[in-house]
């Protein structure tokens, strides 16, 4: 429940802020908000599993955000930044995908 | 995650949740931590608070218009060169329109100019068919006759040295233009001039150069003289503006075709 409440004031203040991002880290943004997403989807999983462990979260959350952002950094300066960061987004989307079957099976047992 | 395998499969846990009957059903868990909510979320609460404000700001960046913003060098590049390649084509695009362009005013003032001339031709052939009123230098010839008694060969004739000596228009009587289709005819108190009787005196006003107008009825054995025969009188007067005014409605041929091309 605090989640779900955490979720909307996250998407309330956001729309009423407004808040810049630096130039430098726009690139990253999008990678940044899959990869979270692929933890809280994970997150939920791990909890419908009953092996939830709101330490593990943060920790995957934070570690996860870090590392996709830092694929995508290391592709600018490869000079491969646009195929790496669409290789994250296929395999974040895959993770997604399958994390988000295994929630479905849970809650619909189908 | 670190907290488990993407490609752990969920029938592999319902096996376990098969094995261990106490723990509690995914949906019942689900239900408790709705209504009763632990320490532990508050920590996911707040990074989920970030993740809602980091996508709302993505959104939002990807809803703008600034497309090139969020782009890397690379893009920019491809971007740019994508821009070159347009830019090339709508100058080739702009070579080709004008020359559209400069073809088709060319061919507008060819038609510009041939609707000149269809309209000088219109004006000179519509003088000549006595379609359009004219003016010009000419002669007057009143000529009077007594009881009208003109013949009507001398008339013809005076008419046929007229236009020998370059007549352009001629009307009788400021009533009949004389074109090439005129009839003249015999008729009790006068002559019948294209279906109209015109009786004495006949005023011919003539277009043409005044001098051989004169001169083409004044001759020995002309106009002048054979009026004489018929006891008649003609009086020349050379004018600068002559007005003929009468017009003949124009008549498309039946019978005849152009049998040139144009």
């Amino acid at each position: 429940m605090i989640a779900i409440i955490g979720l909307i004031v996250g998407v309330v203040v956001g729309l009423v802020l407004k808040p810049d991002v630096p130039i430098g880290l726009e690139p990253y943004l999008p990678i940044a908000v899959v990869a979270a997403l692929d933890a809280v989807f994970g997150a939920l999983r791990a909890f419908l599993d009953g092996i939830f462990d709101d330490k593990v979260f943060v920790v995957s959350f934070i570690s996860n955000v870090f590392i996709a952002a830092l694929i995508v950094f290391l592709g600018d300066k490869l000079g491969v930044g646009a195929q790496l960061s669409t290789g994250v987004i296929v395999v974040l989307g895959i993770r997604i995908f399958a994390n988000v079957a295994a929630i479905r099976r849970h809650i619909f047992h189908a | 995650m670190t907290e488990q395998q993407p490609d752990q499969q969920a029938d592999q846990v319902t096996a376990t949740s098969g094995e261990v009957p106490p723990e509690p059903t995914a949906r019942q868990r689900a239900v408790r931590a709705l209504l009763h909510p632990g320490r532990g979320q508050i920590t996911a609460g707040a990074l989920l608070v970030v993740l809602g404000i980091a996508a709302v700001t993505q959104v939002r960046l990807a809803g703008t218009d600034d497309e090139y913003g969020g782009m890397r060098q690379s893009d920019l590049i491809q971007a740019l060169n994508g821009l070159q390649a347009a830019s090339r084509r709508n100058d080739q695009d702009i070579r080709d329109l004008e020359k559209t362009r400069d073809s088709l005013r060319d061919s507008s003032e060819r038609t510009a100019t041939a609707l000149e001339q269809a309209r000088s031709e219109l004006g000179a052939l519509g003088i000549l068919a006595g379609t359009l009123p004219a003016s010009g230098p000419g002669v007057r010839i009143t000529v009077t006759v007594p009881d009208s008694g003109i013949s009507l060969n001398y008339l013809l004739d005076g008419i046929e040295e007229l236009r020998d000596a370059g007549a352009e228009a001629m009307e009788i009587n400021d009533a009949v233009r004389v074109v090439a289709q005129t009839s003249f005819e015999a008729a009790d108190g006068g002559v019948n001039v294209d279906g109209r009787v015109l009786s004495s005196p006949f005023v011919i006003d003539v277009i043409g150069d005044p001098e051989g107008l004169t001169a083409a009825l004044k001759f020995p054995g002309g106009f002048v003289e054979d009026l004489a025969l018929d006891e008649g009188t003609v009086d020349i007067k050379q004018d600068q503006k002559i007005e003929i005014s009468v017009i003949r409605p124009a008549t498309a041929p039946r019978y005849a075709e152009s049998s040139q091309g144009e």
